[in-house]
């Protein structure tokens, strides 16, 4: 290249014969090549490609449909065991074999599905609304609200959090109520963090500041100009808050401050089933255990896979 | 720096004011009286106990009485356990549950920034989806479930290591590697993000093509500055250990802390669930304070003393 041009080719100045038109016609050159991407269209073309957090998300899918319907399916009721059938190993007639009173392991899995997914989508849920509210109002109005604001964050960020869920339920009582409350009052403080962190930065772009000299109604500056584009991370946010609430249950249940025993829980029934492992019923703990598990991994690596897509900044 | 440490100790000591004050009102409205369940005493008998345990005082009187035992670090007899002090309880499981914490932790740290280094050295290969593999399966599996399995396998299947109890350093692997599990994950994690990060910057090439051993580079140089993440979510973790603890130690019958914790809950001894929740969360909220000193000191990017024209 240098050799034909001893002039060094600089932004500035090259060559005009160096242009040629990709199109002919004036219209066709007004066209768009390839359809146009939205972020969320973008962040889906990228999640697709993760199988890691596809599957995950799978998982999820089919444990919701389970939840949903495994118990009307299954013939057995949940709660109410045959004594005379206690611990029978994994069979065509019990699927996930009968715990200590005759129960069948199976249904009472789903049914414990209900509650785990029911608190983790609850906390999540709450968490978001007040996380939103407050890290919004906080990072949007700023200076003396922000700072007093951000102080209550701070005093609460550094009280241990199991302790108060601790403390909250010994003075509420045990209920699937007072456990979301539990998880919620201390839970919604990381999410007005990432809110205010975000919306702190978007209200300085250009394009707020345009849509604020047209006279826009500061309502609708945050509804339509700042809570969209913060919505990434909050969904990453969202997406591994869920896991921690289903462990938080699941803990909880098993030092006996959760769901109690009648019922089915995750935790609940890991926690009963503690002495199988001496007994070698091995079933009534491995798939309350197996489900915990593989449903924490499930949202964290689709949290993960989403934190990946959803950042314009690992676009490749 | 000083005006840095002096903010961060007030503030300190407001939120340790706020849990305790919290602890007094939430134990204040609990439902029924730890005496309840005691079928044989009658009338009089439950008015003397309850004089004995200032429980017939008016609220504000009850409340100063109570910081001022906090202050004076002296917590008082326990209900449920006549002869016992709360002081008591904690002077012989804060020894053994800070052993367990301390492995824990070191194990955790050790491990896990191992394993991220590997992770991070190896991007992309087989050994990094390994690694990432088996963290993320130890940020997912519970620490009370990693704890039943590891016993079911190990202990009673293999024979290999005791069941439960604490005579001695065999009787700490099974625990300390429940519960150092989720910790070394997370460790794992962010030491192989914030090492890829930092192995690409310039100064790394600079020290490469100085011809320095590789060993060198990634310890002295690399290292250094991949670590900063890691000492800021130190306290988190530390935290996490405290209240995993709660479970592990019940798991296992190790008679800490946490096994006191969760019994004079379920006894309703007010006084030994306001001592624990008051000692756990002064020793992790001064840990978290510790925590931010060092990080201020350590990180040369971080300007706790912002004096114009100082370097």
């Amino acid at each position: 290249m240098h050799d034909q041009h001893p002039r060094e080719v600089t932004r500035n100045n090259v060559p005009d014969e160096w242009f040629t038109w990709r199109k002919k016609n004036k219209k066709e050159q007004e066209q768009l090549a390839r359809p146009s991407l939205s972020y969320w269209k973008d962040a889906w073309r990228r999640l697709k490609k993760n199988y890691l957090a596809m599957s995950g998300m799978a998982f999820i899918t089919i444990l919701v449909s389970m939840a949903i319907f495994g118990p009307i399916l299954s013939p057995y009721e949940a709660n109410m065991g045959v004594l005379s059938e206690q611990y029978q190993p994994p069979s065509a007639k019990h699927w996930f074999g009968t715990d200590n009173a005759g129960r069948d392991v199976f249904t009472r899995t789903w049914q414990g599905a209900r509650i785990s997914l029911f608190v983790g989508f609850m906390a999540a849920l709450i968490d978001v609304t007040i996380g939103i509210i407050w890290g919004g109002i906080s990072g949007y109005k700023g200076g003396r609200t922000d700072n007093f604001m951000m102080r209550i964050i701070e005093i609460l960020y550094g009280i241990p959090y199991l302790l108060v869920v601790i403390l909250l339920l010994v003075v509420m009582g045990p209920s699937l109520m007072t456990i979301i409350i539990a998880l919620t009052v201390t839970g919604w403080v990381g999410m007005a963090r990432i809110v205010r962190g975000q919306v702190m930065q978007i209200k300085n772009y250009e394009y707020i500041l345009a849509s604020r000299s047209f006279g826009t109604k500061q309502s609708r500056i945050i509804r339509r100009g700042l809570l969209p584009n913060t919505m990434g991370p909050i969904i990453v946010q969202m997406t591994l808050t869920v896991p921690s609430a289903i462990f938080a249950e699941a803990f909880l249940s098993f030092i006996g401050l959760g769901i109690s025993s009648p019922n089915a829980s995750w935790g609940v029934m890991a926690s009963d089933s503690l002495g199988a492992i001496l007994s070698g019923n091995w079933w009534t703990l491995f798939f309350p255990a197996f489900f915990i598990s593989v449903t924490m991994f499930a949202f964290n690596v689709l949290g993960d896979g989403l934190q990946d897509a959803l950042d314009p900044k690992l676009r490749k | 720096m000083f005006k840095y440490i002096l903010k961060k100790l007030l503030m300190m000591l407001f939120t340790l004011w706020i849990i305790i004050t919290l602890t007094f009102v939430l134990m204040l409205s609990v439902p029924g009286s730890p005496f309840n369940s005691e079928s044989s005493s009658n009338e009089i008998v439950q008015q003397n106990l309850e004089k004995h345990y200032n429980l017939d005082q008016p609220i504000a009187v009850q409340y100063v009485l109570y910081l001022k035992s906090i202050i004076t670090l002296e917590f008082g007899p326990s209900i449920k356990q006549p002869n016992q002090t709360v002081n008591d309880l904690l002077g012989r499981g804060f020894p053994i549950s800070a052993e367990l914490g301390l492995v824990t932790i070191i194990v955790a740290l050790i491990s896990g920034i191992a394993i991220g280094i590997l992770a991070a050295l190896r991007h992309n290969r087989i050994i990094d989806y390994i690694a990432m593999g088996i963290a993320v399966l130890g940020i997912s599996i519970p620490n009370f479930i990693l704890a039943t399995l590891l016993i079911q396998q190990l202990a009673v299947n293999w024979s290999i290591f005791p069941v439960a109890t604490w005579q001695g350093p065999l009787y700490m692997v099974l625990p300390v590697l429940a519960l150092a599990t989720g910790p070394m994950a997370i460790i794992a994690r962010l030491t192989r993000s914030t090492m890829l990060e930092v192995l690409t910057q310039d100064y790394i090439k600079m020290a490469k093509a100085k011809g320095l051993a590789p060993w060198k580079i990634i310890v002295k140089h690399a290292l250094r500055n991949a670590l900063m993440p890691v000492i800021t979510i130190m306290g988190t973790l530390l935290v996490g250990i405290m209240t995993g603890s709660f479970v592990i130690e019940q798991i296992f019958a190790i008679p800490g802390m946490g096994k006191y914790f969760v019994e004079s809950i379920n006894h309703r001894d007010f006084p030994v669930i306001m001592g624990t929740t008051v000692f756990y969360s002064s020793f992790l909220i001064i840990m978290l304070f510790l925590v931010d000193i060092a990080y201020g000191i350590i990180d040369p990017r971080i300007k706790v003393n912002k004096k114009e024209g100082e370097e």
